[in-house]
């Protein structure tokens, strides 16, 4: 960049600066009613219209800046804050993220044809220049809304998750006073903690003195299952039941070992079958183990 | 011996649970299209949980190299966790069944090393860890000269 572009380049950030200043309540009452803000200040125009205001500010310090092109720029604070809010109710209502770029897009050429309008001759280099750098902090802007926009569809897909969660953890009662918890899926430190709560939970509501945990379904077990799995068990222990944990499979049984995980506390059973077998023998029910029942007894 | 490897096959970023989570099942399922069984399979999957949770936890982030090899005779997976974090002091130590500087187990690293047929640590305090592990296909077992 030679001096003459530099210097014609600030002249054109403080001349669309002083522009966005001036126009402020113009440009914002035109965005009020694009898309993007009228679809979630349903209630108000005029909440609508602050917003906008909101936004007008903070391109303006961005101009003040020096880097309309960088999405990193302190000045879209305020701006990743207001508009954040706003691609996130535009989410809730079903938005993709690439409609919400559409929405931000389209809030330039009302503004490009104020500005314009600003120029004695609006296709001299002046306003070229101008309009330019306008375009280009628009398209820093869009790609800002954008990436709030996605991390707000994380934030989504995480609460859904979170539900996920606790539906996917159902305490059986098995019989009276023994729970089960059949675990699936990896058992990280969001799924344990709730497996650990709806557990001690269930065992106070149903006074139990056994609970069992499956972990027929859970994939791996690994230093981190293996501390959840402990904690859980001490818990119940804790609250007067005893853990069993059952459907440890060879693959698994040999990783543990590898390992060095100590499980020696544990009571653990090849089966839910098993480990019910258990629980029962130790109320004093006897029932007939799966194996012998098929010999008729004498 | 010296394995001939191939171009890196994938390389993921570790840098929240839900990469940790992307890690298992990409190396799952490189483990299964190499023909691994299903012990070895599940033995892979876990050294590379926790390796990538220290990369993580202690190392701050980073990524996962996966290379599958071939040394003419059977095939393998190299996998390389790489991270710029504080790196490890004493290595011994950290390999120490039970040692752990965090609430953990302490039993990731000498686990992983158990659980894998490679196993090497390049750290160096303040630059970063690179941890590098290797499995190879069991193979069936050759006959016993001299079994009916
Ligand atoms: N990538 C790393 N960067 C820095 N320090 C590490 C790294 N990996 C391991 N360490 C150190 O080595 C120690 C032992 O690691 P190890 O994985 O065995 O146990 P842990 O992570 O503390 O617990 P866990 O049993 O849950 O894995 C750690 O506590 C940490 O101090
Ligand atoms: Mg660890």
């Amino acid at each position: 960049m030679t001096e003459q572009d530099t210097a014609t380049r600030e002249t054109a950030a403080q001349l669309v600066e002083a522009f966005l200043k001036q126009r402020r309540e113009q440009i914002a009452q035109r965005w009020a009613d694009a898309p993007l803000f009228r679809t979630v200040f349903t209630v108000s125009r005029d909440e609508a219209v602050e917003a906008c205001k909101g936004v007008v500010d903070a391109l303006a310090e961005v101009l003040a800046g020096g880097r309309p092109e960088d999405i990193t720029a302190p000045e879209f604070a305020t701006v990743r804050e207001q508009l954040g809010h706003v691609a996130a109710s535009r989410a809730r209502g079903g938005a993709t993220p690439a409609q919400i770029a559409d929405d931000v897009a389209a809030l330039r050429p009302p503004v490009t044809e104020l500005l314009r309008a600003e120029f004695a001759d609006p296709s001299g280099v002046q306003a070229g220049e101008a309009v330019l750098l306008l375009s280009v902090v628009m398209g820093t802007l869009r790609l800002v809304v954008m990436e709030t926009a996605l991390s707000a569809g994380e934030e989504l897909m995480e609460r859904q998750r979170q539900q996920l969660l606790e539906v996917a953890t159902p305490v059986i009662q098995l019989w009276d006073g023994i729970v089960a918890v059949p675990l699936i899926g990896t058992l990280d430190s969001a799924r344990s903690q709730v497996v650990m709560e709806s557990l001690l939970e269930a065992i106070v509501d149903q006074r139990a003195a056994y609970a069992i945990l499956d972990i027929t379904g859970v994939p791996m077990v690994d230093s981190l299952v293996a501390q959840h799995l402990l904690k859980t068990v001490a818990a119940a222990r804790l609250m007067g039941a005893e853990c069993i944990v059952s459907g440890i499979r060879p693959a698994i049984a040999q990783t543990i070992v590898h390992l060095g995980i100590d499980l020696g506390t544990v009571v653990t059973r090849s089966s839910l079958a098993d480990a019910l077998a258990y629980a029962l023998a130790r109320q004093g029910i006897a029932i007939p183990a799966p194996s012998a029942s098929r010999v008729s007894p004498s | 011996m010296e394995a001939v490897s191939r171009p890196v096959t994938a390389e993921l970023p570790i840098g929240s649970d839900a990469d940790l989570s992307r890690v298992r099942q990409r190396v799952r399922q490189a483990a299964t299209d190499l023909g691994f069984g299903l012990a070895q399979q599940t033995k892979v999957v876990t050294a590379a949980s926790e390796l990538a949770r220290n990369t993580l936890v202690h190392g701050g982030g980073g990524l996962m190299e996966m290379t599958s090899l071939d040394d003419g005779h059977r095939r393998g997976l190299r996998l390389s966790f790489v991270d710029h974090g504080p790196g490890i002091r004493d290595v011994e130590l950290a390999l120490t069944d039970g040692y752990t500087s965090g609430g953990g187990l302490g039993l990731g690293l000498g686990g992983a090393r158990r659980l894998m047929q490679h196993f090497t640590i390049d750290t160096t305090p303040g630059q970063g860890t690179t941890v590098t592990v290797e499995a190879w296909e069991q193979g069936v077992p050759t006959a016993r000269r001299g079994t009916p």
